[in-house]
């Protein structure tokens, strides 16, 4: 019977160690517990009814002791702990990237090219995968026990997590935070693939349309190129190159142009306001859905030079909307 | 030593709980007791504050749009209507602990008619909230020219007001039944531990006005 | 420590009066402001709920048999786990010990009358009942599926289930905590004998104080969050739906900032009354006394500051998870300090080995082991992988079962004589705490390797390959449920059966055995002079020597 699940990912074997470091203490603390514990209450065990044992002092080297090396000891784990996590949170560059919805009670997957998945996920091994999740309704929480990769998928946000396969294989998906009814059928595979056999499976199949080129329509649709024209005199800052620059707000902060900072300008624009412009963005929140977003999201990724890979960006649509009078 | 004077009066007072060594030991519990619940009431309203903290450093604009259509003259009278009826309150506790019986009843009265004026003004400030939409919900309609967010702020409004509110109206309560119990002549210079319990209770509820009234009505304020 | 009389081990009770038979009558009983009758409601109270939020585990371990979900429907899963989590966590692991032992044992062991204020402990038992009896109103009417943790939006927008009505149920019971909480704690402050200073006080009622500071800090924060959870259902909100602009992690940062504190609501009296049973079974004071009533104290102000740990996933910042982390680390260490003084008290001490000592060994080894996989759950790197698992489920039984409820059982046994005025069947008693012992770990051991392998919590099917573990762990269960239904029969047997207990059976010291059993309403005639060390084991030895 197994006891520990397969180390699919680059950083299963760095939490495998975390973990029997761990066991190692557990089990060292709990037999000394138990074996004192026992062999004194057989040891000075009651040889007649009226007996009383003679003073013990106390001491307080002895408290000091074993104050300090456990002490000493949660420092360890603690900072091998956060050494492993901050590996677990800080997705390298040059990541493939998959946007990832959660829905009760379904994983909508799609690759930056169009490709769609439903409740699987088909990665190349060797190569860091960067996923982009959001959820439209509850929280639910997307985890690869092989990976020993998890992260929530909270709604009115994203969340950004990463991994890298490392042995070809099918490996379970699970949703790990209860979300109603069907919570333990949300459920699936990701399939690691060795590079060649991923990018057979990438041509085969009808891509789609891809994220970008979706969100280049929705950009139309939601008449965001209204202002944010590309133009001189635009009454919206320019989103070209946008993704990943520095922007200065208004008050003096500056902050960088990640996919949280462009959810929050759709939902809540009056939060970070560029400097130099009104603050006459309408919010968005609840007028587009979560994979609306991520669509839009994508597409204004695209207009910036990238080492990502992915589709390549459309050109800005120059089609224009009469400017409202 | 309290002990000794009843050793000598030969019997114990009527107000001593038979638990109690003596009437100090009673009201020292009495008022630690009740200190200990307003340490709990802080608690119990310090939830709503944190999330009105955190969704007005999310949503600055929404909120301090809404909170301009709030109406401060009403909020400033209120605040007033509060603050007399703390001194009420105190010239009440004062009384009881002369024994002034006619007072007593008085200066509670005058307090209870100072808390129903304040909840006399939030039933208007309410009305006037749901006239114009401004009731989260199914019929609320986002007031012009502010975000969607501006719900969050009436939420958090109607929700730290609305018990406020309530804590009133318990207090309004339990000051009846301190003049039912003037009344009978149960306060004395011996003893009046319940008046100052009410009162420390009012003063609470008192503060807790002083706190909201800032954050919910002056903050961010255009205009008066 | 003087005593007013000699200390009488020999002697059986003359027929006379006592709080049991003071006065008859139903309304003597549900009208009572007699701390010892109000324990013994509580006592009542807190088995029904135990039964019932047992009975769910039994269903919950029967459906988890076979990996397809084929004895119970999705929804009627999802409304099991919430119930045996709401029925046990807040209306028997809360009120349980506190509401028992604390009530009857503390103004005994400080030589008082009553407690502060003896309506308002009614009261509480009152609101106990009454929130415990609203959400079971809620399960019979088709009971709830959010899982006792409540998450939004789920809770808030998407459930079919009774939330509101469990949401005031607890928030009702919550009030009956946060009073009992400071009934205790200006009880400890102004009620203690003459002679009986701060350090002079048993260790129970130390642990009770850190309880009581918990209970009167924390609760009010979840009471905030559950009624504008109630709010928001009912009026349509936004406080916690994104669709409207709120955050659900606010609402965990609220929920969690009471429940992680409460979980040591749950466990410092049982730890309380280990204190009281490794002395009394060693015959020795207990080493370490001021490192035990510090460490109470530290656990109770540090539980309020790691309340993020059951975050890490959840979408804070990497230096929100390491804050909590750290804060998580240090707060093990006074819960380490307690189990080697417990250890060292045992040292060269003369140890009996009836039943209450061993449910304190139990203790002992099992508060150890899950205190331990605790540190593995504030290590950040390895928290991503195990949380929302059966990794999580099985850490917090071994403390909330095998530590809080083997410490419940262990103080029960310990102070029935006083309580009831008779003795249990010892035999008996052992044997169904070893089937204890035993059901336990077999019922958790396994979903530590369950919860590693990857079985997510709340699941009601399951993949194949977890299907062994899950059957060690039913097997567990079946075992388990019997250990708990042996003392159920015998202690109900010894009220009418059982041989009568003398004052003070165990030798112990301690006010509460210089008093008869059961003990007169008033406690004690003559209010007791307190000139001694507590657990003065010698200096007792020489008085009935002398006297």
């Amino acid at each position: 019977m197994e006891l520990f699940p397969q180390q699919a990912s680059s950083f299963a074997p760095h939490v495998d160690a975390l973990y029997g470091f761990l066991i190692a203490v557990t089990a060292f603390f709990s037999l000394l517990i138990g074996t004192l514990v026992v062999s004194f209450a057989i040891r000075y065990r009651r040889r007649s009814p009226g007996e009383i044992p003679p003073v013990v002092h106390e001491s307080g080297l002895l408290e000091l002791v074993w104050t300090v090396i456990p002490l000493g000891l949660v420092l360890i784990m603690f900072f091998w702990g956060a050494a492993v996590y901050f590996r677990i949170t800080r997705p390298p560059t040059g990541a493939i990237e998959i946007y990832v919805t959660g829905k009760q009670w379904m994983w909508k997957i799609q690759h930056g090219d169009g490709h769609r998945e439903m409740n699987e996920l088909h990665v190349p091994v060797g190569q860091p995968v960067r996923l982009t999740m959001a959820s439209e309704d509850v929280i639910h929480s997307f985890f690869v026990p092989a990976f020993r990769f998890k992260r929530d998928v909270v709604p009115g946000r994203f969340s950004i997590a990463w991994f890298e396969a490392t042995k070809p294989g099918r490996y379970h998906l699970f949703c790990a935070e209860y979300c109603g009814t069907r919570h333990s059928g949300m459920i699936g595979w990701v399939y690691a693939m060795k590079p060649a056999d991923y990018q057979a499976w990438l041509s085969g199949g009808a891509a789609g349309e891809s994220l970008a080129a979706a969100g280049a329509k929705r950009f139309q649709e939601q008449a965001c190129n209204t202002c944010h024209a590309e133009q001189a005199g635009a009454r919206g800052p320019s989103l070209v190159g946008l993704f990943g620059k520095t922007v200065h707000l208004q008050g003096g902060q500056t902050v960088v142009a990640d996919e949280a900072y462009l959810r929050e300008s759709i939902t809540n624009p009056q939060a970070r306001l560029v400097e130099g412009y009104p603050p006459i963005m309408p919010t968005f929140q609840g007028l587009i859905s979560e994979e609306g977003l991520l669509q839009l999201i994508a597409y204004i990724k695209s207009l910036s030079p990238s080492p990502a890979a992915g589709a390549a960006p459309p050109a800005p649509s120059t089609e224009r909307k009469p400017a409202k009078p | 030593m309290a002990d000794a004077a009843h050793a000598l009066a030969g019997e114990s007072p009527p107000e001593l709980q038979h638990h109690f060594v003596d009437l100090e030991a009673q009201k020292e519990a009495s008022s630690l007791g009740m200190w200990v619940f307003l340490v709990t009431e802080i608690l119990f309203f310090g939830g709503m504050f944190t999330a009105y903290v955190v969704y007005r450093a999310s949503y600055r604009a929404a909120f301090e749009g809404a909170s301009n259509l709030l109406d401060i003259r009403l909020g400033a009278f209120n605040t007033a209507v509060l603050i007399l009826s703390s001194l009420t309150m105190a010239l009440a506790v004062w009384a009881a602990s002369q024994g002034k019986k006619n007072r007593i009843v008085v200066f509670l009265s005058a307090t209870i008619l100072l808390g129903a004026v304040f909840l006399g003004v939030k039933v208007i400030e309410y009305s006037q909230k749901f006239e114009h939409h401004e009731v989260p919900g199914p019929h609320f309609v986002v007031p012009h020219g502010l975000p969607r967010q501006a719900e969050m702020f009436f939420s958090l409004y109607f929700c730290m007001t609305g018990l406020h509110a309530l804590h009133m109206v318990v207090g309004i309560g339990l000051l009846s039944w301190l003049i039912a119990r003037a009344r009978r002549g149960d306060f004395t210079t011996r003893y009046n531990t319940p008046v100052e319990m009410v009162g420390l209770y009012w003063h609470f509820v008192d503060i807790v006005w002083i706190f909201l009234f800032p954050l919910l009505y002056l903050l961010g304020r255009h205009t008066l | 420590m003087s005593t007013p009389a000699v200390i009488d081990t020999q002697s059986p009770p003359a027929r006379r009066v006592h709080y049991l038979n003071a006065r008859y009558g139903v309304a003597s009983w549900l009208l009572t402001v007699d701390h010892k009758r109000i324990a013994i409601l509580y006592l009542i109270g807190v088995t029904f709920f135990f039964a019932i939020g047992g009975i769910y585990a039994a269903l919950i371990r029967l459906e988890l048999l076979t990996p397809p979900g084929d004895v119970f429907l999705s929804e009627t899963y999802n409304k099991l786990f919430t119930g045996h989590g709401v029925m046990m966590v807040f209306f028997f692991m809360i009120p349980g010990i506190p509401g028992v032992l604390g009530n009857f044992l503390i103004p005994l062991m400080i030589g008082a009358k009553d407690v502060a204020f003896p309506r308002l402990n009614l009261l509480s038992w009152y609101l106990f009942l009454i929130g415990g009896l609203t959400a079971l109103w809620a399960v019979v009417h088709g009971g709830v599926d959010t899982g006792w943790t409540f998450y939004t939006p789920y809770s808030t927008v998407y459930s079919n289930g009774w939330v509101v009505v469990t949401a005031v149920g607890i928030f009702i019971a919550g009030f009956s905590s946060i009073l009992t909480g400071l009934n205790f704690l200006v009880t400890l402050h102004t009620m203690r004998a003459p002679g009986m200073t701060w350090m002079r006080m048993p260790l129970f009622c130390w642990g009770m104080y850190a309880t009581a500071i918990i209970q009167i800090l924390g609760t009010p924060v979840v009471a905030i969050t559950l009624l504008l959870v109630a709010a928001e259902r009912l009026f349509h909100l936004g406080i916690f739906d994104p669709a409207q602009g709120g955050d659900p992690v606010l609402f965990q940062h609220l929920f969690w900032f009471y429940s992680h504190p409460a979980v040591y609501i749950m466990v410092l009296p049982a730890m309380a009354v280990i204190s009281e049973l490794v002395t009394a079974f060693s015959r020795k004071p207990i080493f370490g006394y001021r490192f035990i009533a510090a460490s109470s104290v530290a656990i109770a102000v540090l539980s309020f500051l790691v309340w993020g740990h059951h975050m890490f996933v959840s979408g804070q910042s990497v230096y929100a998870g390491l804050v909590f982390s750290i804060l998580s680390f240090m707060v093990a260490i006074p819960s380490a300090i307690k189990v080697f003084n417990w250890t060292a008290t045992l040292y060269k001490g003369s140890v009996s080995y009836q039943t209450p000592l061993l449910y304190a060994l139990g203790f002992i080894g099992l508060f150890t082991f899950g205190g331990l996989t605790g540190l593995m759950l504030a290590t950040l790197g390895l928290d991503i992988h195990v949380t929302d698992t059966y990794f999580i489920v099985a850490h917090f039984h071994y403390i909330m079962v095998g530590g809080t409820i083997m410490g419940y059982l262990g103080g029960l046994h310990y102070w029935w004589p006083k309580i009831s005025g008779k003795l249990y069947p010892e035999y008996w008693s052992r044997v169904s705490a070893w089937v204890i012992f035993i059901g336990f770990n077999l019922t958790f051991f396994p979903q530590f390797i369950l919860g590693y392998l990857g079985m997510p919590r709340r699941y009601h099917a399951y993949p194949a390959e977890f299907q062994v573990l899950n059957v060690m762990s039913t097997a567990g269960a079946s075992i388990l449920g019997i250990g708990y239904l042996i003392p159920l029969v015998y202690f109900f047997w010894s009220m009418r059966y059982g041989k009568d207990a003398s004052d003070n059976p165990w030798g112990a010291t301690g006010l509460e055995w210089q008093t008869p059993s059961p003990p007169p309403t008033e406690n004690f005639p003559v209010t007791p002079q307190v000139t001694g060390k507590p657990y003065d084991y010698l200096t007792a030895q020489e008085e009935v020597a002398v006297g």
